[in-house]
């Protein structure tokens, strides 16, 4: 994935994502019409399929909102980097299919409107711009494989159809 | 070596002896909960597993509280599809207006959050009953689907930070004042991915009311789950209101925690966070003139008895402000009633306060109170982001509901003792 930067600090909260006046639904196009507007009004309008999201530390706190990342993605926004993120929405960001990737150094070093590439199996994100390369935080072998069966949905209908006695989806120690 | 209380649990719920941080477990839950805005997109994703019943009809909560009683015609369709998936997978603990209560006052009241359990809910503040020693954490839409299919959820076991207050508590400081505090001083990530075990001789003296009002506001910290573990008040609380059988946990002697933070309550004072984030807290005497537009005493975190009564008590023979509005929030039916049996209802009244029927409402700027640009609300909610209560351009200061009486009667934020 490959797209220009909407660079954005610390904090950035769920009702600033999607306010709450927005959620009496919960259709992704129409929640992506007001993605972000509470922290620049013309977002939206500046957003290009594929472009990502940098941001800093506890992208996502606040509310449990689901609206949040599905609006993101919904939007076109292709990944989400940031130094930090909130637990729920980090949970959320993966259950839903929205590629995030934790990174301080790039977090700190990209510019507003720098274009930057992903490789998400890699964790590589590659500053076209600078010319910069940085790592993000590895996922965990579990996350991994809840990413590529697409999802927390597709991984229940797995569970159900694989295995009824296995209560352990993987046992490790992580970072996350 | 010993585990915390959210480790014990934990590893219980696994089917595990032990667990340690940073593993992942993958428990069975007790409850599941989710509300009118959270809940029909877990519907949507449930149908796409593809299964014709939930996990248990007894373990899932469903209480429309957040644009109820319906505030548009979206909000309206929203709650129709919860009420008839309620109706179809023959939910127990579905909470029709006039049965209801905001979530997390109601789950305890009901019995249905209790000690030593693990419960889910798609509504982050779901942390609340961490205060009667449950692992209770907030969950997403799609998390809440995965469990009401499979009645299991994924977890990696966090980190314990201990928070022990000692000393003797100022008369006004409230259970919603130490954790105010405790944000102040660790931040909105400073418990990221953390279980927070509050403790010592204050907790132990504290009511449950402001034990739920504490525990409420550990996401705010960024946490995972807040937790007390149970003593003599929290069993008393849940004994006669239990809907089923528990098994409380406590945690061992030995648990190892990244962290012990002690704090001298004496040394606390009533606490003002400032726009827009809850770790902007200053101690009410160094808060200055803050004129307010609205005061709102309700919510989640401060709409139970304890709170209402200690509104009415400042607020018994005077007027709120001329230029404020005064908007009191009863978090329950029960707590509606009680309180209208009590008398405070003729107080509230008498003061030119509106009395509003159980609803989340102003506190996410929902209904019930928006603000308009430019406008400034005092409220005994949990959050001031931008934006919370209404328009991008309104502010929201957060304060325990004494605070916030005696302010509506001042019109700026002040202090409980000045309006004696």
């Amino acid at each position: 994935m490959e797209g220009n930067v909407h660079k954005f600090g610390d904090n950035v909260d769920t009702d600033v994502i999607i306010p709450a006046r927005y959620l009496n639904t919960s259709d992704p196009a129409e929640l992506a019409r007001h993605v972000m507007e509470d922290a620049d009004p013309a977002f939206l309008q500046k957003v290009r399929l594929g472009d990502l999201i940098v941001a800093q530390k506890n992208f996502g706190c606040g509310s449990s909102r689901e609206h949040a990342p599905l609006a993101i993605k919904a939007a076109g926004i292709s990944a989400v980097i940031a130094h930090s993120f909130a637990r729920i929405f980090y949970r959320n960001a993966i259950n839903i299919g929205l590629p995030i990737l934790e990174s301080p150094e790039a977090a700190e070093k990209i510019a507003p409107g720098d274009r930057v590439r992903v490789d998400l199996a890699a964790g590589r994100i590659d500053n076209l711009t600078s010319g910069e390369q940085y790592q993000a935080t590895p996922f965990t072998p579990f996350m991994q494989d809840l990413v590529e069966k697409g999802g927390l949905i597709p991984y229940v209908r797995w569970r159900l159809r694989s295995d009824a006695g296995n209560r352990k989806p993987d046992t490790e120690n992580s970072d996350r | 070596m010993g585990l915390t209380i959210a480790e014990k649990i934990l590893a219980q719920h696994a089917g595990l002896d032990s667990v340690r941080p940073g593993e992942l477990v993958n428990v069975r839950v007790d409850m599941v909960l989710g509300n009118d805005i959270t809940a029909p997109l877990a519907i949507h994703e449930f149908r796409k597993i593809g299964l014709d019943k939930v996990f248990d009809r007894d373990r899932i909560a469903l209480v429309p509280d957040h644009f109820t009683p319906n505030k548009d015609i979206k909000s309206a369709e929203q709650c129709r599809e919860l009420r008839e998936f309620a109706r179809e997978q023959q939910i127990t603990y579905y909470f029709e207006i006039g049965r209801m209560g905001i979530e997390h006052v109601l789950l305890p009241e009901m019995g249905l959050a209790l000690p030593g359990e693990i419960i889910i809910g798609a509504d982050s503040h779901t942390c609340t009953y961490g205060a009667l020693g449950a692992l209770a954490t907030g969950v997403g839409s799609t998390d809440m689907a995965a469990a009401m299919a499979l009645g299991e959820a994924w977890f990696k076991v966090p980190e314990t930070l201990k928070f022990i207050f000692q000393g003797k508590l100022h008369p006004w400081v409230s259970g919603k004042d130490l954790i105010l505090y405790v944000i102040g001083k660790i931040g909105v990530d400073g418990a990221l991915d953390r279980s927070m075990e509050f403790c010592g001789p204050v907790i132990e003296a504290l009511s449950i009311d402001s034990r739920l009002a504490m525990c409420n506001m550990a996401i705010e910290a960024g946490a995972m789950c807040g937790m007390i573990a149970p003593d003599d008040i929290a069993l008393a609380y849940v004994a006669s209101r239990a809907k089923r059988p528990f098994a409380p946990v406590w945690p061992d002697e030995d648990a190892e925690y990244e962290r012990t933070i002690v704090f001298d309550a004496a040394a606390i004072e009533p606490q003002v966070a400032f726009p827009h984030l809850p770790e902007n807290t200053r101690g009410i005497s160094e808060v200055g003139e803050v004129r307010l537009d609205q005061v709102v005493i309700g919510s989640c975190t401060n709409g139970r008895m304890e709170d209402l009564r200690l509104a009415a008590g400042l607020l018994r023979g005077k007027k709120v402000h001329r230029d404020v509005r005064l908007i009191i929030i009863p978090g329950s039916q029960q707590i509606y009633r009680q309180a209208m049996h009590e008398g405070l209802f003729d107080i509230f009244l008498e003061a030119e306060a509106v009395i509003s029927t159980p609803t989340c409402g102003p506190c996410l700027g929902g209904h019930m109170g928006i603000l308009a640009d430019g406008e400034r609300a005092l409220a005994t909610t949990n959050r001031n982001f931008v934006g919370r209560m209404g328009h991008p351009g309104s502010e929201v200061y957060l304060s325990n509901p004494a605070v916030a009486a005696a302010s509506a009667v001042t019109g700026k934020i002040s202090a409980p003792w000045e309006v004696l």
